[in-house]
């Protein structure tokens, strides 16, 4: 019989890699320290001693290349998870994941199959040194040909993440380092699929919605939780994914509310935030009664510790936000 | 081989000539790389051994079935159909990025051992993308995995303008095999016979598990690095005398002739013959249909919900256009 576990978002990230390794022998998961020392974070935990040292690869320090044998793993029809040890590294792999990764069904004309996933952790909060912190969804969902999933809770985790491996097109699967193990929740035991592209309602609402991914969605849920007791109806959505996007959810949600905050921890300028805005002056623009809000980092390298608390969205900030628009008239 | 060697620099010719009436794109032409390519490619079995191209080979590689030439035809008219060969054909598309294509091929490699397939992988590059943090990763990578990778140097002596000396100071691009822990040989790229037997010694090590081999084959571009360059602005004009005086298909055919195995009439009729070909291969590119709305298949498996709609604007549906 199939229950439930409280755990961590981390724990469910390993069982999820468990369970698709034992599924699927083409499955490989490389990287740096994944395998004996299972992770820094522990997400690979245990893989290395059940799957063996040929599916669970500790490699060379070089993320281009992890990233570029990912794309010719894939060729030989494996199915690499390839862990990029934090997101802000990625930038060493750009030129795999931008100009290799993201095309290579589009440039074989389907010939070679990107049955790709990066895991990476990535967001602040948790006062690392520079880089290890960098938001670059933006980006990533900026190249065609990427998908990119975000979750925000322990069960999405290990259900998209499963959903992640199975898919045919390369999936960077970024993981809020705040949410490893500070976010728990139960999770279904057993096989568990989250199908990508599907928005999550997180908190229903009728005066405005929050839309956000990641971390932000459980900061989110804070400030409607308290916004509640203040008799306010502030619904928040999961985006859950930036590529597939939702475009219905968010249409419905906002059509719903007619006013919108949309919350992000990356830089403002370029950032998803603003492409969710623009989908809704196109989708909703007459069902708007105020202009819409985005909360964002600022337009600043991802800083130091010191400074990181006025830089990441905060319950506050978010507050404010969705004051201001709820007083707009 | 040495037909395939004779095709490719006809071929060359006419492919300069439809480039220069504005039928085919940019393109970068074989001249001089027709031993090392051809060789190569007779050293390993189609069956089961990969080629990962840079930009220049193509026309060589008739050991791998005509579809190579077919699709380049497509590729250089900008068909997208030019980068999909079919599955039994072991040769992916031109790399353009330079040295990206080097950590494919160990992946590739890589995979195939997981797969207990037996093959190895040959990956062309050029000696400017031996100066790409890929090349150095990817052989880092492969010495440590031990994976069956040919790694095929074609030192032209130029990436584009910047020559061999500014590129890099080390002796040969062969001896940064010593930093992967992987052999190195240094071969005379104009010398078919000497890449056929670096090539197949290469692959027999890589067969039993003896892992990768660099081989720098040494030649000279003797074209432009591409139809729109123009090498007299850099290349001093003895450099490229000397080169032409060891062109490698003239080489190998004062060889066979000496040997009594080639002749006038051989050349005549290969030199058609492969015309014939070319000419064939173009005719039925430009009759390759395209669909209206090919822009957007093979980016996703399946279109997303913002595609879909894309899709439907570009064909023009009632509904589209939000």
């Amino acid at each position: 019989m199939t229950g439930t576990s409280e755990i961590t978002m981390l724990q469910a990230i390993n069982e999820s890699l468990h369970a698709e390794m034992a599924r699927d022998e083409r499955v490989v998961v490389l990287g740096q320290d994944v395998g004996r020392n299972g992770g820094v974070f522990r997400a690979t935990e245990g893989l290395f001693e059940k799957f063996g040292e040929s599916r669970v690869v500790d490699t060379p320090l070089a993320e281009g290349m992890i990233a570029g044998a990912a794309v010719g793993l894939a060729m030989a029809g494996m199915v690499p998870v390839a862990e990029i040890q934090f997101l802000g590294f990625s930038y060493q792999a750009m030129h795999q994941v931008a100009g290799q990764i993201a095309r290579l069904r589009y440039r074989s004309q389907g010939r070679f199959e990107p049955a790709i996933t990066i895991r990476s952790p990535f967001g602040g909060g948790v006062r690392t040194p520079e880089l290890h912190s960098d938001s670059l969804e933006g980006q990533l969902a900026n190249l065609p040909g990427l998908k990119v999933v975000m979750p925000a809770t322990a069960s999405d985790a290990k259900g998209l993440l499963a959903s992640a491996i199975r898919d045919p097109d390369p999936v960077l699967f970024l993981e809020p380092l705040r949410g490893y193990r500070g976010i728990r929740g139960d999770v279904p035991d057993g096989e568990h699929l989250v199908p990508l592209g599907q928005a999550r309602t997180a908190r229903a609402g009728d005066d405005l919605v929050v839309i956000a991914w990641s971390y932000q969605v459980e900061v989110a849920c804070r400030v409607a939780d308290s916004m509640a007791a203040e008799g306010l109806s502030v619904g928040v959505l999961d985006l859950r994914s930036l590529v597939p996007l939702d475009i219905a959810a968010i249409a419905g949600a906002v059509d719903h509310c007619g006013r919108a905050v949309v919350v992000e921890e990356a830089a403002q300028t370029g950032g998803f935030a603003g492409e969710v805005v623009a989908t809704i002056v196109e989708e909703c623009f007459w069902s708007l009664e105020a202009p819409v809000t985005r909360v964002s980092g600022f337009d600043v390298p991802y800083p130091v510790g010191m400074l990181e608390g006025a830089y990441v969205p905060d319950e506050a900030r978010i507050a404010t936000a969705v004051h201001r628009t709820l007083e707009m008239a | 081989m040495f037909v395939d060697m004779v095709s490719a620099r006809t071929q060359a010719g006419r492919l300069w000539n439809l480039q220069r009436q504005g039928q085919v794109g940019t393109l970068a032409p074989i001249d001089g790389h027709e031993a090392t390519i051809a060789a190569t490619a007779h050293a390993l079995d189609p069956a089961h051994d990969w080629i990962l191209p840079q930009y220049r080979e193509p026309l060589a590689l008739q050991r791998y079935g005509p579809e190579v030439l077919d699709r380049y035809m497509l590729y250089n008219i900008g068909h997208p159909a030019g980068s999909c060969l079919p599955e039994s054909v072991r040769v992916a598309p031109l790399q353009i990025s330079l040295a990206t294509q080097i950590p494919h091929a160990v992946g590739l490699a890589w995979g195939m051992t997981l797969r207990d397939e037996l093959g190895v992988v040959t990956v062309f590059f050029g000696d400017g993308s031996s100066s790409e943090g890929d090349f150095y990763e990817a052989g880092n990578l492969a010495g440590v995995l031990g994976a069956p990778v040919i790694f095929l140097c074609m030192n032209n002596r130029w990436a584009i303008s910047t020559p061999l000396h500014q590129q890099t100071a080390a002796e040969t691009i062969a001896d940064k095999a010593a930093a992967f822990g992987i052999g190195g040989v240094v071969v005379d790229g104009n010398d078919a016979a000497e890449v056929y037997d670096a090539v197949d010694e290469a692959r027999q090590r890589a067969l039993a598990g003896r892992g990768p081999t660099l081989i720098e084959a040494r030649l000279y571009r003797l074209g432009p690095h591409t139809t729109a360059d123009d090498p007299s602005r850099y290349v001093p004009p003895e450099e490229i005398e000397a080169a032409r005086r060891d062109d490698p298909v003239q080489r190998l055919g004062a060889h066979l002739t000496d040997l009594g195995l080639w002749d006038d009439d051989a050349q005549v009729a290969t030199e058609t013959a492969a015309m014939a070909r070319i000419d064939e291969a173009f005719e039925m590119a430009l009759a390759t249909p395209i669909a209206p709305d090919a822009v957007l298949d093979h980016c996703f498996a399946q279109d997303t919900q913002r595609m879909a709609r894309q899709r439907d604007s570009l064909l023009g549906a009632p509904e589209a256009g939000r």
